[in-house]
């Protein structure tokens, strides 16, 4: 059996910063008992991450991106397009996502299939909740999800 | 590095810290600034909220210190309810305790700090039977063949050749200021991949005591998991043996490979035993409370300080004197109603924010004015150092004979006099010591544990005071942590069954402090000044000191000469953050 996961990222006190977490939690409720795929709310944790996604065969990454788009705009990148990056850090959390998957790479341990699904944020200042524009996306977001997974399943039956 | 991105989708960074430094003619450090240069905020968020919940915002304030500032909220509304925890709740919070400082100190260590010491690069140069004599000759770890260090030499050979070096990128490899031999270069590297096997298994004790990891649950009053030797989904057996299991290997890895590899590289180093002393005040809450909390006698770690390096005095700070504690922003970004040169002690604390500074992004910061996001905490209004230098100096001068026995250690293999403690390689090699102290207490508190349930005592919560109506009208409380990288307080005020007054004053905010109404300088600030730099658009020994404090939060390194003039900048490219 693979091992699929869904990993919301993000701050939860900064607005959009939690988009991840917030789809997260909005698949859960939606579709959390139909789905084959374990969700998990990976929050801002760095380093500790690197377990989890070595530990998965696909993984499907909910997050805000900066991709320069105009707020709101549904983002999505493919195994390929995510840059794996590390470089000189003047602190232990600093490590961002981008270094956990650099270094699974390293290790020969990168997820099967990896994908990233997120929004440009809007508003990343201290508030708790998502702004108008995110949440108007979000629904497109969640389906986008589901159609993934779904690709995903269709694709292990074969 | 910013402009290499075009997109940088995921960059989780909890604030930023921006550091100026000034050189003189020969590139010494003659003055420093340290500036938080992003908001905070939770206390705001927290104001208004059902005190029982405050722990699940506080533990997403950094995503690495989610542990500590979960244990601080609920044990500042336990103090403000007079709320006591059952001793077997006091135990696991103990061992999750310890394993968060061991798990924590391992990795900043290797995957933060020792590439300060250690050139990637030049392991390739080292001879794998040359390194695996010297590993068998520091300790028994079983992962010291010839084979195996030409096994890494390869993997580190190819991440090189592949051009983006991912991992390793960036970094100041072939910088005059590495001066470790090239075995030893290979040997540290090893560990550092060895690191990433260790911590996957070395979470399993928040797993089982927390539920699901990376976010573990807490609750006001205990700990969240029953105990019930017979029933599949409390504490029983099966899970006391995992925990046991898993003591053992995290307190191997310490004793074999972490604390070893510290004394190995520190030797090479010794000038940095008179570089980063800095204030020569230190600060601790005190940790590992072995009875009742309030007792403050029990604790492993004392509840003390340090004043001008004096080791044969301790003092007893009293978190809950107005007069005392307290915070001051002449050179922060706040507002105090009173007047900004006053100090206020938590519970009267003020969050107005109050930005003076320039539109970023600036050339440099108005020092002479408010400067940073930081507040500045003072004791008795004096600066303090806090963290494993700290904690270490204050169970030394307190006699714990475990922590006299490895300084005293560390001291010989230094051949160095106790004056060395106050630096840059005394901090680093503080963190290793207590790591091992903390390790081993763990044992002891599993003991204790298991001794407790055979008792018959399995109470892990107490329900007394869980209802608001049995709260006064008004309660005000201090939670602590001796978080890894030092002393975190937490102090509420709750009216009415809510939140009125939340204030944290976490370790980056007493090291990283700016000036405060005297214009005394934070730890960070004091411990650059005098550092010499070797190339200053690589400026390594700066990163070096900062990174011997274990930062909470990210960083530009942004460098300015005596004249003014930009001699390097490090930005980290970077979007969305929270300190």
């Amino acid at each position: 059996m693979q091992r699929s996961v869904i990993l919301g990222l993000g701050n939860i006190l900064n607005t959009d910063e939690g988009v991840g977490v917030h789809a997260l939690k909005a698949l859960e409720m939606r579709c959390g008992s139909q789905m084959r795929a374990e969700l998990i709310d990976g929050g801002t944790m760095g380093l500790s991450l690197l377990p989890l996604v070595e530990e998965c065969d696909d993984l499907l990454v909910l997050d805000a991106v900066d991709a320069g788009r105009a707020p709101g705009t549904l983002v999505e990148l493919a195994r390929d397009q995510i840059p794996l990056f590390a470089g000189v850090r003047v602190s232990q959390h600093q490590v961002t996502f981008q270094e956990v998957l650099g270094l699974a790479m390293v290790r020969g341990k990168l997820p099967r299939r990896l994908h990233l699904l997120g929004i440009q944020p809007a508003d990343t200042s201290l508030g708790i909740g998502l702004s108008a524009v995110a949440e108007a996306t979000m629904p497109r977001l969640i389906a986008r999800a589901r159609e993934i997974l779904q690709d995903w399943d269709a694709l292990d039956a074969v | 590095m910013a402009s290499r991105l075009v997109i940088d989708p995921i960059t989780r960074i909890e604030g930023h810290l921006r550091i100026e430094a000034e050189l003189d003619a020969n590139n010494v450090v003659s003055n420093a600034y340290s500036s938080g240069t992003m908001v905070r905020g939770i206390e705001i968020i927290l104001n208004g909220r059902d005190p029982r919940e405050a722990w699940a915002f506080a533990q997403r304030v950094c995503g690495v210190c989610t542990t500590v500032h979960a244990f601080a909220s609920i044990r500042a509304v336990e103090d403000a309810l007079g709320i006591t925890i059952p001793k077997a709740a006091n135990l696991i919070r103990n061992l999750m305790i310890a394993q968060q400082y061991v798990h924590d100190h391992v990795m900043h260590f290797y995957h933060l700090h020792a590439l300060d010491w250690v050139d990637v690069v030049n392991a390739l140069k080292a001879d794998p039977a040359a390194t695996s004599a010297l590993q068998q000759k520091i300790s028994p770890w079983p992962n010291s063949s010839p084979g195996y260090f030409a096994e890494v030499q390869a993997k580190v050979q190819a991440i090189v050749d592949s051009g983006q070096l991912s991992i390793f990128a960036n970094a100041y490899w072939g910088h005059p200021a590495y001066k470790l031999p090239p075995e030893v270069n290979l040997l540290a590297v090893a560990h550092y991949l060895e690191a990433l096997d260790w911590q996957a298994r070395a979470t399993k004790i928040h797993t089982i005591f927390g539920g699901k990891n990376p976010h573990p649950n807490f609750v006001v009053g205990g700990v969240p998991m029953p105990i019930d030797l017979n029933s599949d989904t409390a504490l029983n057996a099966e899970r006391l043996a995992v925990i046991n299991d898993s003591i053992a290997f995290i307190t191997r890895f310490v004793d074999e490979v972490y604390l070893p590899d510290v004394l190995a590289i520190a030797p090479f180093y010794k000038e940095y035993a008179a570089i980063g002393g800095g204030l020569g005040n230190f600060l601790s809450w005190g940790e590992f409370p072995s009875g009742d909390i309030a007792d403050t006698s029990s604790y492993l770690v004392p509840r003390a300080a340090i004043l001008n390096r004096d080791l044969n005095n301790l003092v007893v700070p009293d978190p809950r004197d107005a007069a005392k504690m307290q915070e001051f922003i002449s050179h922060s970004w706040y507002r105090y109603s009173g007047g900004d040169n006053l100090g206020l002690h938590p519970w009267q604390g003020e969050t107005a924010l109050n930005f003076t500074g320039p539109k970023p992004p600036y050339e440099q910061l108005e020092v002479e004015q408010k400067y940073s996001w930081l507040k500045a905490p003072r004791w008795n209004e004096t600066p303090m150092e806090v963290g494993p230098l700290a904690r270490v100096l204050i169970m030394y001068a307190a006699g714990h004979p475990q922590t006299k026995e490895l300084v005293d250690l560390t001291l010989k293999t230094l051949d160095a006099p106790v004056e060395a403690l106050f630096s840059t390689l005394g901090r680093t090699a503080a963190r290793a010591i207590e790591t091992k102290v903390f390790a081993d207490a763990m044992r002891g508190y599993y003991d204790d544990l298991v001794a407790t349930i055979r008792a018959g005592d399995t109470r892990t919560f107490n329900r007394d005071r869980w209802e608001p109506l049995s709260w006064p009208a008004r309660a005000q409380g201090f939670g602590f942590m001796e978080a890894p990288r030092g002393a975190l307080g937490h102090w509420v005020v709750i009216e009415n069954g809510k939140i009125a007054n939340y204030q944290m004053v976490v370790p980056t905010t007493w090291n990283a402090s700016p000036r405060d109404h005297k214009g005394q300088m934070g730890a960070y600030e004091a411990s650059l000044v005098g550092t010499p730099l070797a190339k200053p658009e690589w400026p390594l020994e700066i990163l070096r000191t900062v990174h011997s404090f274990d930062p909470c939060m990210a960083c530009a390194i942004h460098m300015v000469d005596a004249t003014g003039r930009d001699v390097g900048e490090l930005a980290i490219g970077l979007n969305v953050c929270v300190r």
